[in-house]
């Protein structure tokens, strides 16, 4: 029983996936650019995951499982920045995606230690 | 060519974030949700980026991505190592269909 319905859960999220990539939906993103239709759904996707990580941090039973959302978010957003990159034709999408990269590293840092409730100068 | 290249890798980086986040959506546990959220999200972000690289080519943009490549590669385990040591240190408690807990074996050894 509860194989079928990891297997029934993996068929439907691959479906829904694949049916985003290659049906045309709505997008609102930058529809005049050449190549943006396949950025805009790869966008629409991510957007989805983000809000995979914002169900965690506000969901989350734990404190861990809140910082482990913020970190992945940050991720997610430097990725999110790297397509706009591509799909607006603007260099310092790049720049604002290195400084999210650092400033979210050492935000985490500075949670993880604050949850271990010892001080920042160990 | 080399578009084509690109874009299939932003495609492997786009499947790798999403199964990342339904990992960190569906697991039973912190430390399950971050070994499965932050390796498979670094990996998905590194790819990403690298297809943004063969995509703008060796403009300033370009050699910008392949820097936060290893920012990334750098940056992001040793996060998840230090959220990790700090939820086990805070006493969050493991699954309860855990089967080994060697942090805690070695605390206790130690002390």
């Amino acid at each position: 029983m509860k194989t079928i319905r990891w297997m029934t859960g993996s068929i439907v999220l691959i479906g829904l996936i694949v049916a985003t990539l290659f049906y045309p939906l709505p997008f609102w993103f930058f529809p005049e650019l050449p190549q943006a239709s396949f950025l805009g759904r790869v966008m629409f996707i991510l957007l989805l995951a983000a809000g995979l990580c914002l169900y965690r941090i506000t969901r989350g039973p734990t404190s861990a499982d809140r910082i482990v959302g913020v970190d992945i978010l940050g991720i997610l957003i430097v990725a999110f920045c790297a397509l706009l990159t591509i799909s607006t034709g603007r260099d310092w999408y790049m720049d604002i995606a290195i400084a999210w990269a650092l400033q979210s590293f050492i935000s985490t840092l500075a949670l993880a230690k604050y949850l271990e409730g010892k001080g920042l100068e160990e | 060519m080399i578009d084509i290249l690109g874009f299939t890798l932003i495609g492997i980086g786009l499947a790798f974030n999403v199964f990342g986040c339904v990992g960190l959506f569906r697991l039973p546990d912190v430390y399950n949700r971050l070994q499965a959220a932050t390796k498979c999200v670094t990996m998905g972000t590194c790819s990403i980026l690298l297809g943004v690289f063969l995509i703008v080519g060796f403009v300033a943009a370009g050699m910008k991505a392949l820097l936060c490549i290893v920012f990334l590669v750098l940056t992001a385990p040793v996060a998840a190592h230090a959220i990790a040591r700090g939820a086990h240190r805070s006493g969050v408690a493991l699954w309860s269909n855990s089967v080994v807990d060697q942090y805690a074996e070695d605390q206790e050894g130690k002390i």
